[in-house]
């Protein structure tokens, strides 16, 4: 009986695995995408914690899921603040469907943005060349 | 049926291929993700879903196989992606838009 319980929550873990593999690639932001890949990353594999716990032998193994479980649910919601904080303050573009409360519209253009940035070639800076060059 | 080397038998053994079917799938999806992505905050974010995935790769290969020193590294990479999400945050928030560099 506990090992079909335990097949079933390691099938609901990786189809929560794919669901966020899914999303993020499906997602149209970088910040909707982080709400996918976090939160059922996190759900996945804590099914499957969950479920190594139950078909154990020996309480080492249970302590080290729970080690993990414990971990992931610690840091996940960090490391998401993190990036999001970052990619907003770097000013990476919101998707054209992201709308903004009245009074609220300054959310939309990032602090620290300088020039427009290019979606396509985010991760270069623009202006380095031509400091090199003028110098 | 015996897959890698191990024999997966019952109902477990079943999920736990089709579940490290899944995650192959869902890996492949991250990694199209990672080279696509249009900006470096979509690659960050691609990797650390990756690093995930492969934490709970490690948790099923340590189910199938019955051999408990997977867990110490599913620990490990669970430490590691942490360590690696906190200083993309920081490149990212260095790099991009940044007026400093």
């Amino acid at each position: 009986m506990i090992e079909w319980i335990a097949a079933f929550l390691v099938l609901l873990g990786g189809a929560f695995s794919v669901i966020a593999a899914l999303g993020l690639v499906r997602m149209p932001d970088v910040y909707i995408r982080m709400h996918s890949s976090t939160k059922t990353g996190t759900v996945g594999l804590g099914l499957l914690c969950i479920a190594l716990m139950l078909v154990a032998d020996g309480w080492f193994q249970v302590v080290e899921a729970m080690i993990i479980l414990l971990f992931l649910l610690i840091t996940a919601p960090i490391g998401a603040h993190l990036i999001g904080r970052a990619s907003y303050a770097a000013g990476v573009p919101f998707s054209d469907a992201t709308t903004f409360e009245p009074g609220c519209e300054t959310f939309g253009t990032p602090r620290r943005e300088e020039k427009p940035l290019n979606e396509s070639e985010g991760d270069i800076s623009p202006s380095h060349q031509s400091q090199e060059g003028s110098s | 049926m015996t897959i890698l080397g191990i024999t997966l038998v019952g109902p477990l053994g079943f999920a736990l291929a089709a579940t490290a079917l899944m995650l192959t799938v869902a890996l492949a999806m991250c990694t199209w993700r990672l080279l696509v992505g249009p900006s470096l905050s979509d690659r960050v974010v691609a990797l650390d879903a990756i690093s995930i995935l492969l934490v709970a790769f490690f948790v099923v290969f340590a189910m199938a196989s019955g051999v408990g020193a997977y867990l110490d590294v599913a620990i490990v990479m669970s430490l590691v992606a942490f360590l690696a999400t906190v200083a993309f945050a920081r490149f990212i928030e260095r790099t991009i838009g940044g007026s400093d560099d």
